[in-house]
C-alpha cells in the first residue's frame, strides 16, 4: 500500500515538474505580449489623442500638450544606420582578417578575446569615455570634414561638442563586435571544398574571398547586420550623453538630434500625464521596429543554418 | 578552427617566398599578374588596418578608465556616501549596495525562470515545433531594447507599487538576464549524453529524479556560466534602472526604496560639472569594468570544468 502511494507521489511529482518547466516555457511568449500590452495600455493616452499623426508630426511641446515623433524616429534610424555603414565594412573585414589564415592560431585567440572585451564594456562607460577622450579627438578631424565638404548637406554645419555623428560613431565601435563574431561564425562554417575548387581554379586568395566566400555567407552575414542594427536602435545611454538632444531633423550629420531611447533616458523621470504617455508610446515604436528587425534577422539567420546542414 | 586549404604557395602577401612556384610562373608565363597581387596585397593592409583601428578604441577606453580611476581610488569611495558638490572625498557605498541587492533580485527571477525553460526545450520537448517557437520567443527577448525593459518594469512594478524601488530594478534587468541564462543553460543540458538519461531511468529513477540530482549537476557549469555572463551584462545596465531604481543619495532603507546603482552613479555624475563627482564617475567605471572582467574570466573557467 505504502508503495504504491510513493510510486503515485512520485508520478504527481514527476507531472507536476513537466507541467511547471512547460509553463515557465510558455511563460517566455508571455513575458513578449506583456511588454506590448503594458507599453500599449500605459501609453494609451497618447495613442488616442495623437494616433498614428504621432509617427509624423515633429512638435513637442510639454506647454501645449503636443507631442509627435518625427525628429525622435529621424533620429533613431538615421543615427543607427550611419553606424553600420561605418561598422560593416569594418566589421566584416575583420571576421575575414580572423578566419582565413591570415595570422597564426596563437595570435588570433588574443584578438578575438579582445574584441570580445569591446562589447563587454558597459555602454554608459563608452558615453564617459567619449566625452572626455573620443569626442575632443574627433572633433578637429570632423571639423576639417566640414571645411572641405561643407557643400555637401551631409556635412552642412559646423561640428559642435554633442551631434548625430559621434552617437554613430560610438555605436559603430559597439556594435562591431556583434557584426564580426557573427560573420566569423558564418565564414567558419563554410564547407572547405569551396575554397579549395576556387584555389584550385586559380584565383588569389582574395579572389576567393570576395567572388566565392563572402556571397557564400551572405545570409549570415545580413542576420549578423541586422542583429547590430537591432543594437543599434536600441541603445541608450551613449546617445542620452552624445546626441545633444534637440528635437529637430537637420541634414547635417554634425548637428545634435535625438532618438526615441535618448528622448525617453532624458525626459520619462520628470514626466507625469501625457507626456509621459506620449514617451511610453514612441517606446512602443521603438519595441515594434526592433521587433520586426530582429524577427527578420532570426528569419535569415535560421535560412542560412538550413542551407548549411 | 578552419581546415586550412593549402593555399601558402598561393599566398599574394609574400610573393616569391616558395621557390617551385616562382620557378613554375617563370617556366609558362602564367603565373599571379602584377594587378591581382598588388589587389590582394592592398586588401590584406585593408583589414590589418580594420583590426587595428578596431582595437584602438577599446586600448584607450581601459588606459583611461585605468588611469583616472585608480588615481582617485581610496578606501573611503567604498564606505562613505557620495559628496556634494565642492567637497573632497565621498564615495559610492550606497550605489555598491544597490547594484549587489539589484542584481540579486534579477538573478532570484530570471535565474529559475530561464533554467526551467531549458529544461523543458531540452530534456521535454526537444525538437519540437514548440521548442523551436520557445528558442523563437528568447532570441526575439534578448533583442527588446533594454530602455523598453526598464519602461515595462515601470508599468509593471513602478505603477503597482506606487514608487521607484530596487525591486522595479531587478525586474527589468531580470528581462535582460533570462534570455542569457536560458540560452547557455540550453546548450549545457544539451551537452550531456543520453546514456546518463538513459542510464538514471533504467535504475528506476523518475523524470523528476534524473533531471533534478543527475542532468542538471552534470550541466551545473555551463549554467553558473551563463548566469556569470548574465550578470556581467546586467551590472553595466544603465537605460533600464534610470526610472525604475531610480538614484538615491543615501542608503537605501529597504527594497522598495528608491535605490543607487553604479551604473546609474556613473551617467549621473559624468555629465554633473564638478570635477569631484566626474572623478568617482572614474572610479566607478574602474570598478565595474573590474568586475566584470572578472566575472568573464571566472564564466571561462568554470566553462572548461566540463563533466561530459
Amino acid at each position: 500500500m505504502a508503495k504504491f502511494e510513493s510510486l503515485s507521489v512520485a508520478r504527481w511529482i514527476d507531472r507536476g515538474f513537466y507541467r511547471l518547466t512547460a509553463a515557465f516555457a510558455v511563460g517566455i511568449a508571455g513575458i513578449l505580449v506583456w511588454i506590448l500590452v503594458t507599453l500599449f495600455q500605459t501609453a494609451y493616452p497618447a495613442i488616442a489623442k495623437f494616433g498614428l499623426g504621432f509617427l509624423f508630426s515633429s512638435r513637442w511641446s510639454v506647454q501645449e500638450e503636443i507631442f509627435g515623433a518625427l525628429p525622435l524616429i529621424y533620429g533613431t534610424v538615421v543615427s543607427a544606420l550611419v553606424a553600420l555603414a561605418i561598422a560593416v565594412p569594418i566589421g566584416v573585414g575583420i571576421a575575414v582578417f580572423l578566419t582565413e589564415d591570415f595570422l597564426p592560431a596563437q595570435i588570433r585567440t588574443p584578438i578575438a578575446f579582445v574584441i570580445e572585451l569591446l562589447a563587454a564594456v558597459p555602454s554608459v562607460v563608452y558615453g564617459l569615455w567619449a566625452i572626455v577622450v573620443f569626442i575632443p579627438f574627433v572633433k578637429p578631424v570632423l571639423e576639417l570634414v566640414h571645411q572641405v565638404l561643407g557643400w555637401i548637406p551631409l556635412f552642412g554645419s559646423a561640428p559642435t561638442n554633442v551631434g548625430l555623428m559621434y552617437t554613430s560613431l560610438i555605436l559603430a565601435i559597439m556594435i562591431s563586435p556583434t557584426i564580426i563574431a557573427i560573420s566569423r561564425d558564418s565564414l567558419v562554417s563554410l564547407p572547405p571544398q569551396l575554397r579549395q575548387g576556387a584555389l584550385a581554379l586559380g584565383a588569389t586568395r582574395w579572389e576567393t574571398i570576395l567572388k566565392v566566400l563572402l556571397p557564400a555567407s551572405l545570409s549570415g552575414i545580413v542576420g549578423a547586420v541586422m542583429l547590430a542594427l537591432g543594437r543599434a536602435l536600441g541603445e541608450t545611454m551613449v546617445a542620452a550623453m552624445l546626441i545633444g538632444s534637440k528635437n529637430a531633423i537637420s541634414a547635417s550629420l554634425f548637428a545634435p538630434g535625438q532618438t526615441i531611447a535618448s528622448m525617453i533616458a532624458n525626459q520619462f523621470g520628470e514626466a507625469t500625464g501625457l507626456q509621459r504617455a506620449s514617451l511610453l508610446y514612441a517606446g512602443l515604436i521603438l519595441m515594434l521596429i526592433t521587433l520586426a528587425v530582429n524577427v527578420l534577422a532570426e528569419l535569415i539567420i535560421s535560412r542560412f543554418q538550413q542551407v548549411e546542414h | 578552427m578552419t581546415p586550412s586549404p593549402p593555399s601558402d604557395h598561393l599566398s599574394d602577401t609574400q610573393p616569391g617566398s616558395s621557390p617551385p612556384n616562382t620557378s613554375v610562373e617563370s617556366q609558362f608565363a602564367y603565373g599571379v599578374s602584377p594587378g591581382r597581387k598588388a589587389f590582394g596585397a592592398f586588401m590584406t593592409t585593408l583589414v590589418v588596418g580594420c583590426a587595428l583601428l578596431a582595437a584602438l578604441p577599446l586600448f584607450s577606453i581601459l588606459w583611461t578608465v585605468i588611469t583616472n580611476g585608480v588615481a582617485h581610488l581610496s578606501p573611503r569611495v567604498f564606505t562613505e556616501l557620495p559628496p556634494p558638490p565642492m567637497v573632497d572625498g565621498g564615495g559610492f557605498r550606497n550605489a555598491l549596495m544597490g547594484t549587489f541587492w539589484v542584481l540579486l533580485l534579477a538573478s532570484l527571477i530570471s535565474v529559475p525562470f530561464g533554467i526551467l525553460v531549458a529544461v523543458y526545450v531540452s530534456e521535454f520537448a526537444r525538437d519540437s515545433q514548440f521548442s523551436k517557437f520557445v528558442r523563437f520567443g528568447i532570441n526575439v527577448l534578448s533583442g527588446v531594447p533594454s530602455i523598453v525593459a526598464g519602461l515595462f518594469s515601470y508599468g509593471v512594478v513602478v505603477l503597482l507599487m506606487g514608487g521607484f524601488s530596487a525591486w522595479a530594478g531587478g525586474v527589468a534587468l531580470a528581462v535582460l538576464m533570462l534570455p542569457i541564462v536560458e540560452r547557455t543553460a540550453e546548450e549545457g543540458l544539451k551537452s550531456i549524453p543520453p546514456e546518463i538519461r538513459q542510464g538514471a531511468i533504467g535504475l528506476g529513477a523518475t523524470n523528476f529524479q534524473t533531471i533534478s540530482q543527475i542532468v542538471l549537476p552534470s550541466a551545473l557549469p555551463f549554467i553558473a556560466t551563463g548566469v556569470t555572463l548574465s550578470l556581467a551584462r546586467a551590472i553595466g545596465e544603465t537605460a533600464p534602472l534610470l526610472f525604475t531604481a531610480l538614484f538615491n543619495q543615501f542608503d537605501a532603507k529597504s527594497l522598495s526604496d528608491p535605490t543607487a546603482t553604479l551604473s546609474v552613479l556613473i551617467y549621473n555624475f559624468s555629465t554633473s560639472p564638478f570635477q569631484n563627482q566626474k572623478d568617482l564617475a572614474w572610479v566607478a567605471s574602474l570598478l565595474v569594468i573590474g568586475i566584470i572582467l572578472v566575472i568573464s574570466i571566472v564564466a571561462r573557467r568554470i566553462a572548461q570544468r566540463q563533466a561530459f
